[in-house]
């Protein structure tokens, strides 16, 4: 019944501290840190929508893409356990859950969906103390050989440095090796919030920002594309949101190697930090969600994807983010556990039949792509 | 006495909700009946059900919520009010046999349960001591319970355990006059002087028959749902209205149904006694119903506020708009109070309806409050005349104001 309207009229928001805002959107012209602040403070989510709405058409037109799917874990094993607060994934090697998957039982793993036509794997895993580089050469080759068209996006910048770190070699040969192997772009996972002083408090022995954006630096130089997140919703201030923004925009500017920037949705329930802060049972809202969403769309004038992630933000939210300046909607994921161990209630697959519909339902096109958005199909 | 049910010997019960187990019975269920809506020209309401279908096509949504944002600005304080309450379902036993109903069993179910007065007044005195200023008291269409049993049991409530009693249902008032073999107005008139304060809008589904026909067949229909709460009204008494989308109705259907409200609305207020205060619009959850089998597109988000903001723009003579987040979740009711919606319902210290189907949303005061402010608005508690809750206050305002005599009239 919806039909999406082309919006010939520009808003006027009712929030008046955003008007010189979407007339520098309206003009074309780049936000400044400032701007960011103020869009965050703003409670005028429809006007902030309405923005990232125009911005988002302008580039994407109707269109919303999605990726068929699965995560795959590996392990949850992790050297910071103890100082990454915010998890609820992670086990040191000894403690109860704590797991490490075999080869086979990797692709036995990936296996479950074989009567699924997925087009891409998302790895990702603990920093595990023992695991080598040639550990995941072998999954990468092996799921390559099993399933020959899908592509592998893998490992975020905190697990390439880490895999340097371990065989004592440069960040360049680890994803040398691992391209060999099949890698075809990574995840922007481990970014959290760029802040030292965040940094220090909920994840204080993680890859430091420089660094963080150091490794997708040299990813986008050898040509492996890459994402980008924000962690929101745990101490940071909007100041902290907005700077790391505009360090994600920095980079960008300098390599245009992000495809896509998700903002995470931090889940307050069995984690340290939850309990710590008096957190459990209180997701972030809804507003943050989507503020979250849009102003990445409005700030991040640089990068072609803005996605929803429906495990962490719901389904119903994610649909009405296509209304917010997103176009992509976080694919069929067929097993999820990171966000499921912090307490999400969403359910851990959603068919690719019910993707479509949603899409087709906020009055979009539904376009399935490849990992590097290419499209395959539209629906 | 209320706990003496005869015993209905002929029909066995015909599907199981899930058991105290968990386990669901996989007796045989029934095709999915054929609906066929009705086109435009033969339905009431027909041009203005074209205009809204306008709007819908031509307004992006979140133009749709600025309108709808505004237009509850100038009808509703600019807080967030809610109400502390409790569900008590004095009565699961059900004759009806909804399809989308997974709460209820049939009167042979060894699950089938009716609560005494004295159990009822036990959980009406543990809510009061946490704050409730309402019940809302609901049970199924129970063929052995006999106005008397209602009116003693509104008595002895408000002689015991006074609180106001947002209480029943349009259906449940037919049955109760069924059984009793006494006209609509006399069954209102002798609960409301017994103390039934209000009347919750239950029962509304979708107010088509085409639609009631497939999803419950032998409820009451469209018009007598109308005719029910018009009535309650002329006595005296404020009701609500609702809507629960996604059960397979189409646009048309959603929009007849709203001008049906709309339209019932306007003869109360001119009526000037009692009218529907608020509007609330839920999806359908499929979980252990008949319905479950169909494969319904459910609910989506974009249905959600899409209904919230035309119900605020289309109901214009209705004042207030509910969120429902035990159906929505935390997430999508806060996001409705920028697309029309100023209230965010009630605070359940008990529910059994909805957690029947296997949604369970239900959260802490504390919670809720973090959502409206977050959207930055005042959280209110109030009471169910939309009256704020003030320190020092006596109680309900709307029942310390009405005295009634304590024999039916």
């Amino acid at each position: 019944m919806f039909t999406a309207v082309e919006p010939e009229v520009k808003v006027t928001p009712r929030d008046r501290r955003l008007l010189p805002i979407a007339e520098k959107v309206y003009a074309g012209e780049r936000l400044d840190q400032q701007d960011g602040i103020t869009l965050f403070e703003s409670l005028d989510i429809l006007a902030i929508g309405a923005l990232a709405d125009w911005v988002n058409r302008r580039r994407n037109g109707d269109r919303v893409f999605f990726v068929a799917n699965q995560h795959l874990n590996p392990t949850n094993v992790c050297i910071l356990r103890a100082t990454c607060t915010f998890c609820s994934f992670a086990r040191t090697p000894k403690e109860d859950g704590a797991y490490t998957m075999s080869l086979e039982e990797a692709f036995t793993e990936a296996d479950r969906i074989r009567e699924t036509p997925i087009r891409e794997f998302h790895i990702v895993g603990g920093l595990h103390p023992r695991l080598r580089v040639s550990y995941y050469e072998d999954l990468l080759r092996g799921l390559k050989e099993r399933y020959p068209g899908v592509e592998i996006k893998a490992l975020t910048a905190v697990e390439i440095a880490h895999l340097a770190r371990v065989e004592k070699t440069t960040v360049e040969d680890v994803l040398t090796r691992l391209r060999a192997a099949g890698l075809d772009s990574m995840p922007g996972g481990g970014a959290e919030v760029f802040s030292k002083g965040v940094r220090a408090t909920i994840a204080q022995r993680k890859l430091a920002a420089e660094d963080y954006l150091d490794v997708h630096r040299k990813a986008h130089r050898m040509g492996i594309p890459t994402n980008c997140t924000m962690l929101y919703g745990h101490v940071e201030t909007y100041a902290d949101r907005v700077e790391h923004l505009s360090m994600l925009r920095g980079l960008q500017d300098e390599t245009h190697g992000f495809l896509t920037y998700i903002p995470l949705a931090y889940h307050p329930d069995n984690n340290e930090l939850g309990e710590e802060l008096g957190r459990e049972g209180t997701a972030t809202t809804g507003f943050d969600d989507l503020k979250n969403l849009a102003i990445g769309r409005l700030f991040l004038d640089n990068i072609p994807h803005i996605k929803t992630h429906w495990i962490m933000n719901t389904a119903k939210v994610s649909q009405i983010a296509l209304h917010f300046g997103v176009d992509d909607l976080e694919g069929t994921v067929v097993r999820e556990r990171i966000y499921h161990e912090a307490g999400a209630g969403t359910p851990e697959g959603i068919s690719f039949s019910e993707i479509i519909r949603l899409i087709k339902d906020a009055g979009k096109r539904p376009v399935e792509r490849d990992a590097l958005y290419n499209e395959i199909r539209e629906w | 006495m209320a706990k003496a049910l005869p015993i209905l010997s002929t029909v066995a019960p015909r599907r199981r909700g899930p058991t105290a187990q968990g386990a669901i019975d996989t007796a045989p269920h029934a095709p999915k009946p054929e609906y066929v809506p009705a086109p435009l020209d033969q339905r009431p309401h027909a041009d203005e059900i074209a205009h809204w279908l306008q709007v819908l096509r031509d307004t992006p949504l979140l133009e749709l919520g600025a309108r709808a944002h505004a237009l509850r600005l100038e009808q509703a304080p600019a807080h967030v009010s809610y109400i502390v309450d409790r569900n008590i379902n004095y009565s699961n036993l059900c004759v009806t046999d909804c399809r989308f109903c997974a709460f209820y069993r049939r009167p042979k179910d060894d699950e089938a349960y009716v609560l005494s007065y004295e159990e009822i007044g036990a959980k009406i005195d543990e809510a009061k001591a946490r704050g409730a200023v309402q019940i809302l008291m609901q049970g199924g269409h129970n063929p052995y319970l006999p106005l008397d049993w209602y009116t003693g049991l509104l008595r002895f409530i408000k002689e015991h355990h006074p609180i106001h009693v947002h209480g029943f249902s349009a259906s449940e008032v037919e049955m109760i006059s069924k059984v009793t073999k006494l006209p609509i107005d006399q069954v209102l008139l002798e609960l409301h002087q017994a103390g039934l304060d209000s009347i919750p809008g239950a029962g509304a589904e979708i107010l088509v028959d085409g639609v009631r026909d497939v999803i419950a067949p032998r409820k009451i229909d469209a018009s007598r749902w109308i005719e029910i709460h018009e009535a309650a009204h002329a006595v005296g008494m404020h009701t609500t209205a609702t809507m629960m989308y996604g059960v397979g109705e189409v646009w048309e259907d959603r929009l007849e149904h709203m001008l049906k409200l709309k339209a019932a609305q306007a003869r109360s207020l001119a009526r000037g006694r009692g009218h529907f205060t608020a509007f609330i619009a839920w999806s359908f959850q499929p979980l252990h119903t008949e319905m479950e089998h169909w494969n319904l597109p459910l609910g989506t988000g974009m249905d959600y506020l899409l209904v919230t903001s035309i119900g605020r723009l289309l109901l214009d003579n209705f004042e207030n708009v509910q969120v429902s987040y035990v159906t929505q979740g935390p997430k999508m009711a806060q996001l409705a109070l920028t697309f029309g919606a100023n209230d965010f319902g009630s605070l359940m210290i008990e529910e059994n309806v909805v957690s029947a189907a296997g949604i369970d949303f239900i959260m802490p005061e504390s919670e809720i409050r973090r959502l409206i402010e977050d959207a930055g608005f005042e959280p209110q508690r109030r009471y169910q005349d939309y009256s704020f809750v003030q320190d020092g206050d006596e109680g309900c305002p709307c029942c310390l104001a009405t005295t009634r005599s304590p024999q039916p009239a």
